[in-house]
């Protein structure tokens, strides 16, 4: 017997619907606010409910309309590296600095998507950063923090 | 009023917010034209570079983007028989059609002039209909508002996901799940927060938007290999004939855009159903409307056909600010966005809105009209270069988007948690959307998550723990009513119907 894909994520959903619930339950509120009509978990254990009702629902009932994806065709090499650049971005960003951890991501992001031409990669990464660095910061006004141009002395 | 629409020109003719009304139309043509890139995805993105406007500007900015988009979509239909936004499905019926017989420059045209036509007479509609239900509104109570968001929300679930119902019902409480995370706005108690203080003020909207439609949309291009901008790249500048309508046709579109924009603004305006549901009603009826042998053309290039769901769905557009504008409800994913923005900026729409704010209420209403003159005079004769523009490898669009993505929220909060958990609410989000979980309702669900709670408290508070508040008023009991009709229709239409 084949569970289709949406069902086990149906019932994925079901078990964090089930985890948010037993979370709910553990919110402390106020001595004072216990028996009150309303507290802060009465609406998350309503959520908890709805989410353990609607994919109960979908994994009971038969799928009459299922999902038909060829999981053969999808470029999993492309996007998980693509997710992999993101977080190294995201762990650089406030480290090595705005302008250069982007410039470098997107260099990177080029490259991983089948870029070959060198002048466009160039130029839409480090002198395409540096004008909208300029546009944000200097011409809107928008704080953008970078230590690295801050060290040198680039922005103020 | 007349006071009011005077502000609101003001405001909306200044020489700052013109400017960023034809940024917004510009960059909204070009990001709806690519398949698979809506509105909701263009305003994502423009959302941090708002932050640094006031108020009105960015929403000028955003409404501008809105239109854009939509006629953005409406392009690469009647080019390339590839609808950048569903709302534009039924425009290639008739304009691809138009387009194969050499006359893509006409289609165009009708295209531009129903959808300004539709634009200006909804907005027309939205001037006189805002502020008289922004008086009624004023008697409606939190039970009213409570019940009204519900139905929201299963509207939405039941429009934006046809046949898919319940998984457009998990997607709006995955969206109330993670408006919950955070202290409560009364108490101040943390909830879901894990003892991590990154958490303590709750989700951002910014940040859940940019994860469900702009980094998800981009991840799932590069997941299914596919390109959008290849589409661009067909697109030839000299097949498109001329622009020129001649008489004939222009007695047609003058029939069919009255009606049609009619049928535009009443759909926009009912929650859920939004520009697609428009579009499709306004081309259904329209063929009902015309003689037998106009009807013969439907679908081989006839100018009703085309010009009805044109002027539908931009009339659905402004239909659609009505809920968002007096009841502070938004009836769709792009005005949830928008409601999201407005709340960002510390303005929160409503009944009241129009006498606390009658700068932005009516620069608003007002930049709408603007956004779809200059739709008219600037995009129509630069069609063909904007495509051109599109012709951008998807090597390049897919990783600016990300950037764009990131740099939103690196500069909301200069904090890398964020980046990871908005990395990860892509990550999951492309898996749904791979299954077609419908991210709409997700979206409308979080931004109302704070606001329906709310409402909950007060209502079950003033009934004292009873839930009778649900049938108490006329008007909450009929709104549940329309609401448990939706529920079982959905689910009866679903799975029980024999087909």
């Amino acid at each position: 017997m084949q569970i289709s894909p949406v069902k086990i994520i149906s019932l994925l959903f079901f078990v964090f619907s089930g985890f948010y619930l037993y979370h709910a339950y553990q919110i402390r509120v106020f001595a004072f606010d216990e028996n009150a009509p309303f507290n802060a978990k009465t609406f998350p254990i309503l959520l908890g409910y709805a989410g353990i009702f609607f994919s109960g629902l979908y994994i009971a009932l038969p799928e009459k309309r299922p999902a038909n994806v060829n999981l053969s065709v999808l470029d999993y090499k492309r996007t998980i590296t693509l997710v992999i650049l993101m977080i190294i971005y995201g762990v650089t960003i406030l480290k090595a600095g705005y302008f250069l951890s982007t410039s470098i991501f997107l260099v990177l992001s080029y490259i991983t998507l089948g870029e070959k031409r060198w002048f466009w990669v160039f130029t839409l990464s480090f002198p395409f950063v540096a004008i909208f660095m300029f546009l944000l910061h200097g011409l809107l006004d928008i704080y953008l923090r970078d230590p690295l141009l801050k060290y040198l002395g680039i922005i103020g | 009023m007349i006071e009011g629409i005077l502000i609101g020109l003001n405001t909306a003719l200044s020489i700052k917010n013109i400017i960023m009304v034809m940024i917004g139309c510009f960059a909204g043509t070009i990001i709806g034209m690519l398949p698979g890139l809506g509105p909701m995805t263009a305003i994502a993105l423009m959302i941090p570079i708002t932050y640094g406007f006031e108020p009105s500007t960015g929403l000028i900015l955003m409404a501008g983007v809105y239109y854009g988009a939509v006629f953005g979509g409406s392009t690469s239909s009647i080019l390339i028989n590839a609808p950048g936004i569903p709302g534009t499905v039924a425009t290639s019926f008739d304009g691809y059609p138009m387009a194969q017989q050499g006359k893509a420059g006409k289609a165009l045209a009708i295209a531009a002039y129903s959808s300004f036509a539709g634009g200006t007479i909804a907005a027309i509609f939205l001037l006189f209909a805002a502020p008289s239900l922004s008086k009624v509104s004023l008697a409606f109570r939190s039970p009213d508002y409570f019940g009204l968001m519900i139905l929201g929300l299963t509207a939405v679930s039941a429009f934006s996901a046809k046949g898919h119902f319940l998984k457009a019902m998990m997607m709006v409480v995955l969206g109330l799940m993670l408006a919950s995370v955070g202290q409560d706005t009364l108490s101040d108690i943390p909830r879901f927060v894990f003892n991590n203080m990154n958490l303590a003020d709750g989700i951002s909207f910014v940040l859940v938007v940019m994860a469900t439609f702009a980094m998800s949309e981009a991840l799932s291009i590069i997941f299914k290999g596919s390109d959008p901008t290849q589409a661009a790249k067909q697109i030839s500048l000299s097949k498109l004939g001329s622009i020129r309508l001649d008489k004939d046709e222009t007695k047609k579109m003058v029939t069919t855009i009255p009606r049609s924009s009619i049928i535009g603004f009443i759909v926009g305006v009912l929650p859920g159903a939004g520009s697609t549901i428009a579009s499709f009603l306004a081309y259904g009826m329209e063929r009902n409307f015309v003689k037998d042998e106009e009807k013969q053309k439907f679908g081989k290039g006839s100018v009703n056909g085309l010009s009805a769901p044109e002027t539908a769905n931009n009339a659905a557009c402004s239909g659609s600010f009505v809920p968002l504008l007096t009841l502070g409800i938004p009836g769709s994913g792009t005005t949830a966005v928008m409601l999201g923005a407005l709340l960002g900026f510390g303005i929160q729409p409503g009944p009241r809105l129009y006498q606390t704010n009658p700068e932005i209420f009516w620069s608003v209403i007002m930049s709408m009209y603007i956004g779809m003159v200059i739709l008219l005079i600037l995009n129509l004769p630069l069609i063909p270069y904007i495509a051109r523009i599109l012709a951008v490898p998807r090597a390049f669009l897919i990783p600016l988007i990300l950037f764009f993505s990131v740099t939103g929220i690196y500069l909301m909060s200069f904090n890398n948690f964020d980046i990871y958990l908005m990395i990860g609410i892509a990550v999951v989000a492309t898996i749904l959307r791979l299954y077609e979980f419908p991210m709409p309702p997700l979206i409308l669900a979080f931004v109302l998550g704070g606001l329906m709670e709310e409402n909950l408290r007060r209502s079950l508070l003033i009934s004292d723990g009873s839930w009778a508040f649900l049938w108490d008023r006329p008007l909450t009991l009929c709104i549940m009513i329309t609401i448990l009709f939706i529920v079982f229709w959905q689910i009866y239409n679903s799975y029980f119907k024999k087909k």
